[in-house]
């Protein structure tokens, strides 16, 4: 039995007195330790379903199962300590006014875990930070940093499931490679399992083991990792985000 | 003769912690060609693009030998002539839309303004410009984003919108900061595609800046690696695979692969020497 099983699944926003569907009947299910990736452009549904599954989308079909058990929409503290979700920009989803410490403390006081100050500096110690930026700002740290201890906050609660929504689109090139090293050991070291969206297929293939081509919503194509790098795509729209992708220049 | 000729350019900050050199000595040539200017975030590219058009604030300051656009020495022009370079014959295409479009305005408006300002049109003649311009960039119903404010647009459409209003005054040089690194890369393809044929059909130079180097390689003719406000290589870039710094090729390592490896991914080697 998959850990992850979504079934169905359609979201709808109400948007102006419009219904706009985000997500169309997709379904997918992503095992244990498994890492499983979504790759579309902007608006084809790939965020949306991350949030659905934490419900924080409003799911207007079908179902989300999690370890056999169908989701409650509104996940409480031991979904939490479950799952875990690193966003796109750091510069957004760090509070400004908060120092590094108390943003790494906050879901350990949450619930009720204690050791905060062995907790807090074993998290710099594991994504790689100096312990000397405990007591700094977000702002005092690079792009790079700061996905780092969006990353430690992730880990906080020693979760089984991290989804990761563009965790490294807003880095550049050098830093990507030190924060996809970084997730690539701790999900070694802990097992985890990643349910990761990115708009770039290279991303995605160094990441993922299988993965779901979107558009408009919709799943295209869903790929192993061996298709892809074969080029063994069936549908056009696969193919044109395939051929789009920057790395192919060197490939030639 | 060249379109724009640098030599020896600095760019320095005077900080509380002292004189801080963002770009340090650096010298190109440009003909009507693309030009790529890649490096991580500070190692001054940017600095370099905005300094072409004297555009840093103090206490960031501008020193060079000599920057020399089509025959005019633009450390001597004066702050009046540069504003006449600035658009007509030098422009540029910042990062992210949703940042360098004016918020509270149509895009329309924002497109108009410029060319009822300074080129005196009428109502009715600016705006048929303005739909001209949004139709070169390949927008498709350009009277709705005429009428749209900028957050009703998509990233993609608000750079195009951006190029557009570059591109209205016709310029000589076109510097492109980031101009896609906001956008997916089907958007991204189809952006580059757009520039790639506005450089081809009116004979713009075009300078390219960009983290990706394999984008930049994809796009460019030629291409300048900056680390930490030097030059530490040009070359062309057909040639990209046979970089010889190996500052450069860790750039190149570091992105992954469709189907490559699935081994860590080389990490960027900082040797400071490089720098000096």
């Amino acid at each position: 039995m998959a850990l992850i099983e979504i079934d169905d699944l359609s979201v709808t926003f109400l948007s102006k007195g419009r219904k706009v569907q985000a997500v169309r009947n997709i379904s997918l299910a992503v095992d244990a330790r498994e890492s499983f990736g979504l790759v579309g452009e902007s608006g084809s549904g790939k965020s949306t379903i991350l949030r659905a599954f934490c419900g924080l989308a409003p799911v207007s079909g079908g179902t989300i199962r999690f370890g056999g058990k169908t989701l409650d929409r509104k996940p409480g503290k031991a979904f939490a300590a479950l799952v875990q979700m690193v966003f796109q920009d750091p510069y957004a989803s760090l509070h400004p006014r908060h120092t590094i410490d108390r943003t790494l403390s906050e879901p350990l006081a949450i619930h009720g875990l204690g050791d905060t100050d062995a907790r807090v500096m074993k998290a710099l110690d594991d994504v790689g930070l100096p312990r000397s930026f405990r007591f700094r700002y977000a702002h005092q740290l690079s792009g790079g940093q700061r996905q780092r201890v969006a990353i430690a906050r992730a880990l906080m609660l020693e979760p089984e499931i991290l989804l990761l929504d563009e965790p490294t689109s807003a880095l550049d090139a050098s830093v990507q490679a030190e924060t996809l090293n970084l997730l690539n050991r701790l999900r070694a070291e802990r097992g985890l399992t990643f349910l990761m969206v990115s708009h770039d297929l290279a991303v995605i293939d160094h990441m993922c083991d299988r993965v779901l081509v979107m558009q408009n919503g919709q799943a295209v194509e869903e790929l192993t990792r061996d298709a892809l790098a074969n080029a063994q795509m069936k549908t056009d729209y696969a193919r044109s985000l395939f051929a789009a992708s920057a790395d192919r220049m060197l490939a030639g | 003769m060249s379109l724009l000729s640098v030599k020896n350019l600095r760019v320095t900050f005077d900080t509380e912690a002292g004189v801080v050199e963002a770009v340090r000595g650096v010298s190109f040539d440009l003909g009507r060609e693309r030009l790529g200017i890649v490096g991580e975030s500070g190692s001054g590219k940017t600095m370099t693009g905005r300094a072409v058009l004297r555009l840093i604030r103090p206490p960031g300051r501008i020193a060079a030998d000599s920057m020399v656009f089509d025959g005019q020495d633009l450390m001597q022009a004066s702050e009046r002539e540069m504003r006449a370079l600035r658009g007509p014959r030098i422009a540029m295409v910042m990062q992210d839309p949703k940042y360098s479009l004016n918020p509270v305005m149509k895009v329309g408006a924002q497109l108009v303004e410029g060319l009822r300002q300074r080129d005196r049109l009428s109502r009715t003649d600016a705006h048929a410009k303005a739909i001209a311009a949004l139709e070169a960039v390949q927008i498709r119903d350009p009277d709705r984003v005429m009428e749209a404010y900028p957050h009703e647009l998509s990233g993609g459409m608000g750079q195009r919108v951006m190029i557009a209003m570059m591109l209205i005054p016709n310029p000589d040089l076109l510097i492109a900061d980031e101009p896609t690194s906001a956008l997916d890369v089907t958007v991204q393809a189809e952006v580059l595609a757009i520039l790639d044929n506005l450089v081809k059909t009116r004979g713009m130079g075009l300078i390219f800046i960009s983290h990706d180097l394999r984008l930049v390689a994809r796009f460019c003719d030629r291409v300048l690696v900056m680390y930490k406000g030097r030059v530490v290589e040009e070359l062309a870039a057909r040639d990209l695979l046979a970089a010889r710094h190996p500052y450069t090729q860790g750039l190149l390592n570091c992105l992954p692969r469709i189907g490559g490896p699935r081994q860590p991914l080389p990490g960027l080697d900082r040797n400071a020497d490089w720098a000096v």
